[in-house]
């Protein structure tokens, strides 16, 4: 009992983890499994045809697709655009540069669906309302993608210690060398932050898009459109796969840093 | 590294002789920095303040034009005084929740933070990773996935039922209490990730001097933890509140008709309505009211040099 005493705090913490968990372990489940029906949801029996037929559901796949075009463009969008602007940001001084920071900060300030009909309002004032669609989405995902990725690297850039730079230069390398080889290489684990966050933010996002997307429907819009219906498990399925391979990423970034950050310490 | 590396040559001045002496790495050359901000800068106008000027514009037009007629710009500031008096329990009702999902977050997430901070030792990066790995599958499977666990058959329902914690026909599903778990527990990570931040810098010998000087724990807690991770519960709360405000996700797929927030009301009269006007009316009130609550709640806690 003295032990659970001690420990409490952390007994507590880590149920509020294992609670954060459960819906994962349920979708985890439920990808494996084979319902009677698709309008009563319950586990029915185990099976490996959802994993097996993914597309069983052909708007599924073809959703997928474009979230996985959109959020690949807008991550590569958001990623150039906000580092070089956290660069600017951290590392010159210019006049207007708090208000650039307020201006980075608002969008991550702004309600979701107050994002999304501004966009949309601008787009039906300037008489896209017919065009809405891949673009619109596209445009709105780097808009909302963008402070994230400022934010992300600028935090990495700031802790970074200017002497491993100054010893570069004194060590005769121009500054294109320093950059490329000292300064780049350690702010990259910064930036990839920063791209995977990108991703995971355009691939998930429903309000947004929901507004801007005319005909065009992402993994999410499908989902939603399914849910009234019941959705199909194959859903579960892609559910799972997104959890593994972003724990997969993850630890790929985290070991990567490890091994940058020894020599370094 | 070897220590007899040659030195670069010197002037006797300390400067390089080939180049200009360029110790500190900043102030740089402005032009640069403008440069390097423009693209983005540039689309953040086009795509955020330019828009938000738009929906301003969009909630002053004539309410009674249509898509195919056309809007006309009267400035009709009476669309303010129409959604208010239409849609004030929406809005009031987005308001209470993403209160109250906050409150529950900063419970929650207080604990989290504090067991990561304090207590995990060796495991505390593999508690960060564990606390944001769930929110990396899509927000709206995760919601579903409540929808099945909260559902009224389902086993929390009937546990509840058993132990007599909830009436014989009491539903979980399709109520408040459904709708704030939701968005608690969706914008969960939003509020562990600026306290553990604050905590995880917080000197742990400043609480054992309370202790010598006899603050028992819970003193110690509210003289010195709670008060030293204001930042990030400033920080925390707002991440959450604002978000959790204007979502619609939880409100329509975890509650029920009478659980419709403003984010709903504005989505359905934007595309399904194509009542432009009054859509972005709301959409700037909202907007409105959640900057007033930030900026009083900020000069309350003190804290303006989070802005």
């Amino acid at each position: 009992m003295r032990w659970v005493r001690d420990n409490l705090v952390l007994l507590l913490g880590l149920a509020v983890l294992v609670y954060t968990f459960v819906p994962i372990a349920v979708v985890v489940l439920m990808s494996f499994n084979a319902p009677d029906s698709r309008l009563v949801y319950s586990f029915d029996g185990f099976t490996l045809d959802n994993w097996l037929n993914p597309c069983a559901d052909p708007d599924l796949c073809s959703a997928l697709g474009v979230s996985i075009r959109i959020g690949a463009l807008a991550t590569a969008g958001s990623t150039v655009l906000g580092t070089l602007a956290a660069f600017a940001l951290v590392r010159h001084r210019f006049r207007g540069r708090s208000a650039s920071n307020l201006l980075i900060f608002l969008p991550m300030a702004t309600p979701e669906v107050v994002l999304g009909s501004s966009l949309l309002a601008l787009f039906v004032a300037s008489g896209l309302a017919g065009q809405l669609g891949f673009w619109t989405i596209l445009i709105a995902h780097v808009m909302f993608c963008l402070s994230f990725v400022v934010v992300t690297v600028r935090a990495r850039l700031a802790g970074m210690d200017d002497a491993l730079e100054q010893a570069a230069m004194d060590l005769y390398a121009t500054p294109a060398q320093t950059f490329w080889r000292v300064t780049f290489p350690l702010v990259l684990p910064g930036i990839l932050a920063a791209a995977l966050l990108s991703f995971s933010l355009s691939f998930d996002d429903f309000i947004v898009t929901n507004l801007n997307s005319g005909n065009t429907t992402t993994f999410p819009m499908y989902v939603w459109g399914v849910a009234r219906v019941g959705i199909p498990m194959q859903v579960n399925v892609i559910g799972t796969l997104m959890f593994v391979l972003s724990i997969a990423v993850v630890i790929g970034v985290e070991v990567r840093n490890r091994r940058r950050q020894v020599p370094v310490a | 590294m070897s220590v007899e590396a040659p030195a670069p040559p010197r002037t006797p001045g300390g400067g390089r002789a080939d180049r200009p002496a360029r110790r500190s790495r900043r102030p740089r050359g402005s032009v640069t920095g403008y440069l390097l901000l423009a693209p983005a800068g540039i689309f953040l106008l086009a795509f955020f303040v330019v828009p938000f000027y738009s929906l301003v514009a969009t909630s002053l037009f004539d309410p009674s034009g249509s898509d195919f007629r056309g809007y006309e710009m009267t400035y009709a500031w009476g669309n303010y005084v129409d959604v208010v008096r239409d849609y004030w329990g929406p809005l009031l009702r987005a308001m209470a929740y993403g209160a109250a999902a906050t409150a529950a977050c900063l419970v929650l997430g207080y604990v989290l933070a504090y067991a990561i901070a304090f207590k995990a030792g060796r495991w505390k990066n593999l508690m960060l990773v564990l606390v944001i790995a769930p929110f990396f599958t899509s927000f709206l499977i995760r919601t579903l996935s409540w929808k099945l666990i909260l559902a009224d058959d389902g086993f929390v329902v009937n546990t509840l039922q058993v132990l007599q914690l909830l009436g014989d026909d009491g539903r979980l599903l399709a109520t408040p209490f459904a709708v704030i778990a939701g968005l608690t527990y969706n914008f969960l990570p939003f509020m562990v990730l600026p306290l553990y931040a604050s905590l995880d810098k917080l000197d742990p010998r400043l609480v054992e001097a309370s202790s010598d000087l006899y603050a028992n724990p819970v003193a110690g807690f509210f003289k010195v933890t709670w008060p030293l991770s204001l930042p990030g519960v400033v920080s925390g709360t707002l991440l959450t509140f604002i978000p959790a405000t204007g979502d619609y996700i939880n409100a329509e797929l975890l509650g029920s008709t009478n659980n419709r927030v403003i984010g709903n009301v504005i989505q359905s009269q934007f595309t399904d309505a194509n009542n432009y006007p009054v859509a972005a009316a709301l959409s700037v009130l909202l907007s409105v009211l959640i900057v007033v609550m930030v900026l009083v709640y900020v000069r309350r806690a003190g804290t303006e040099e989070l802005l």
